[in-house]
């Protein structure tokens, strides 16, 4: 795993890397860690995801100090929250707004992944590790969206959970674990509590796994060939630390408009209702980032094959670096697939539009249309596409078409700059 | 090659839409939007106009309607109506609290402090329901919050950059003020009343406002129509009693990452600029 032969000065600090090597470690890590030199802004979404993650989790243990997770108390604690604790309702409206930003960003890094090919050999690992963080980011999101039990997290809550009563046999005994019961009741909220507060460790940890998997194979970049020599590399740092940063300050403007201006613009009006089990609101419909899947579940009319879609329709990605049978990484270089790139980008926000809508007339037979594509696009364009499409020529190098033949005497190659 | 393909893709959005919002026509209640001096990135809440408000609430409201997680002392909070503390303390000790047990073991009662909530007109939900024929008025809290204007495409995500956020109050405007017969052909129930506003134009709320109702003393007109403006601005601070520290040090955050990142732009160019 270490880029790295760095050796501490100080004394101390020696003496501890004898015996655990973490400094050198550090170092080759993040500092003379090797980056192709032609990443585009695209690629800085890794370090805005480690951002929010850290945002979610220092913000969440926080809220947890003033939050009771019981069914008569959840909703007028958020409330405290809000208007009696000191600066809760900017800790709250991060938290919920940043479980949305989370989203935004983990939605840009897949799809990054999708146009540049970021999932083929040797990234499969990483990839499925990836796919691995995305749902237990669903479960966690969906979990956390329960904890203020207003009308909204009670129905979404009552919603998911008896998705898995469709399941054959073990359906009933599957829910009624989940709920604690025979209904969403107490037990249901305080075991989401439990879970939404371990779910994110489990979180971190993955994501370690996919730090180290991504350092052990190196990044891929937009021209989808392999580092060839030194000159295609700069170090992480400063490099890459300064543009990361940029990137980083840039997402966080988008995130403070939310928060500050715009706090509830992303949520629902009905979870200022407290829950009531004896009133389905007209419409239920879950936060934004899952409405492309909850279009997909309603679009099937028979219950279990809608479930079966939607986990379908998550699963399929940890498959895709054998069903895109095409040697070539980057779409750059893959004209037909460039184009279905975006119809799928498309059929996506789609599906979303459409997950928002009520399940009826036009609406059904569109998603059913989007769903059915969706697909497609996975299990028979990637595989097809692979044999049909010509891709255009490579570059021999990386840094062939950003230094040109003669630049690669420049020599920055994967060493830090000397201080002057 | 991108190009046409987001061409092709904006194109298919469109068509889609064009054909899913001839579907949501029917039925469709449209709300307008209302001027709010709290709307807005520097939007404030007028003080004389919270004070009115809090007047409409006290006088008519409140004989029905619960507020139970604001306090008294809320009223004389920064960012609020702007009461002095013994403005507050003077409206609060107007209200009987029960408190208790006290040493006998018995509950008692006594005027209101500033640290207590708005005590609420029935003692539990049913007791609420037996006295409105089974309907239930909605605690008032965060009304202002739970209630909302959808704006569809493209105007929901035009209503990003213009930060609309008064879908209660213009809601809750379009309510007090949507009050009218109903239209030939439609019948409505004994204890109903018709509403344009209202989802299902059946409501059991009467009118609640009368053009005269409350007397004014700074002048304003006492209409039906100031009355709406000005208790549903009073909810909206009730819903929301920080934002205006909200939207101020939102500002200051803005001004802070916007510099921030200027410089971290130029850091960037600079360490980038020996690589090529």
């Amino acid at each position: 795993m270490s880029h790295s032969d760095f050796q501490p000065k100080n004394p101390a600090l020696q003496w501890i890397e004898r015996r655990l090597p973490i400094f050198s470690m550090m170092h080759g890590s993040f500092i003379s860690y090797p980056v192709p030199r032609n990443l585009n802004y695209w690629w800085t979404f890794g370090g805005i995801l480690a951002f929010m993650l850290v945002v979610q989790i220092i913000t969440g243990i926080v809220l947890v100090m003033h939050y009771t997770p019981t069914t008569a108390e959840a909703f007028d604690s958020v409330e405290k929250i809000m208007r009696d604790v000191n600066f809760g309702w900017l800790l709250r409206y991060i938290h919920a707004n940043g479980a949305s930003m989370f989203f935004l960003a983990v939605y840009i890094h897949i799809f990054r992944g999708l146009y540049y090919g970021s999932y083929k050999e040797p990234r499969e690992v990483l990839w499925i590790l990836g796919v691995i963080i995305f749902v237990l980011m669903m479960a966690a999101a969906f979990m956390g969206y329960v904890l203020p039990w207003g009308q909204m997290s009670f129905w979404a809550a009552t919603v998911i959970t008896n998705l898995f009563t469709a399941i054959p046999g073990v359906g009933k005994a599957i829910t009624q674990l989940l709920w604690g019961g025979y209904s969403v009741d107490q037990p249901t909220l305080q075991r989401f509590f439990a879970l939404h507060y371990l779910l994110p460790f489990m979180i971190a940890g993955v994501v370690g796994l996919h730090i180290w998997a991504l350092h052990h194979v190196g990044q891929g970049n937009p021209a989808g060939i392999d580092v060839k020599s030194d000159r295609d590399t700069m170090p992480f740092t400063p490099y890459a630390t300064v543009k990361d940063n940029f990137a980083l300050i840039c997402f966080m403007v988008v995130f403070a408009w939310f928060v500050f201006y715009i706090p509830n613009y992303l949520g629902h009006p009905d979870n200022y209702i407290p829950a009531n089990p004896l009133q389905t609101p007209p419409h239920i419909v879950p936060e934004w980032y899952f409405l492309p899947f909850y279009a997909i579940l309603r679009a099937i009319p028979n219950k279990l094959m809608g479930v079966v879609a939607l986990f379908s329709a998550i699963l399929v990605l940890a498959f895709l670096p054998w069903l895109d049978t095409s040697k070539v990484r980057s779409a750059r270089f893959r004209p037909l697939y460039k184009q279905f790139f975006w119809v799928l980008v498309a059929v996506c926000i789609g599906l979303g539009y459409l997950g928002a809508k009520p399940a009826e007339g036009a609406y059904v037979i569109i998603a059913r249309i989007l769903t059915a594509y969706y697909f497609l696009h996975f299990l028979v364009i990637l595989p097809v596409l692979g044999y049909f499409e010509t891709p255009k020529p490579l570059p021999k190098s990386i840094s062939e078409p950003v230094l040109g033949k003669s630049g690669a005497a420049s020599g920055i190659g994967a060493r830090a700059p000397e201080k002057n | 090659m991108r190009k046409t393909a987001l061409l092709i893709a904006a194109a298919a959005m469109f068509g889609l839409g064009s054909i899913v919002s001839v579907q949501a026509a029917e039925g469709h209640i449209v709300i307008q939007r209302q001027p709010w001096s709290f709307a807005g990135p520097f939007g404030t809440f007028d003080r004389a106009q919270l004070q009115r408000g809090y007047r409409i609430y006290k006088d008519v409201c409140a004989a029905c309607h619960a507020m139970k997680l604001v306090s008294f002392r809320n009223l004389a909070q920064p960012g609020g109506p702007g009461f002095s503390e013994a403005q507050a303390k003077t409206v609060a000790a107007g209200f009987q609290i029960t408190d208790g047990p006290n040493d006998k073991g018995e509950m008692f009662e006594r005027p209101g402090r500033l640290s207590d909530h708005f005590p609420s007109p029935d003692p539990n939900e049913q007791a609420a329901r037996a006295r409105f024929n089974g309907a239930y008025p909605p605690d008032l809290s965060v009304i202002a919050k739970a209630r909302g204007v959808e704006a569809g495409l493209p105007r929901g995500l035009i209503d990003i950059i213009t930060q609309y956020q008064e879908g209660g109050p213009d809601y809750l405007y379009a309510l007090l003020t949507g009050y009218g017969k109903p239209p030939a052909g439609e019948t409505i129930g004994d204890t109903q009343h018709w509403n344009r506003a209202f989802p299902g134009h059946r409501i059991s709320m009467p009118p609640p406002l009368s053009d005269g109702q409350v007397e004014y003393t700074d002048g304003t007109p006492a209409t039906v129509d100031q009355y709406a403006r000005d208790v549903a601005a009073f909810l909206m601070w009730a819903a929301e009693p920080h934002m205006e520290a909200r939207k101020r040090i939102g500002f200051q955050v803005m001004i802070f990452l916007l510099i921030f990142a200027g410089l971290a732009y130029y850091t960037k160019k600079k360490v980038w600029a020996d690589l090529h």
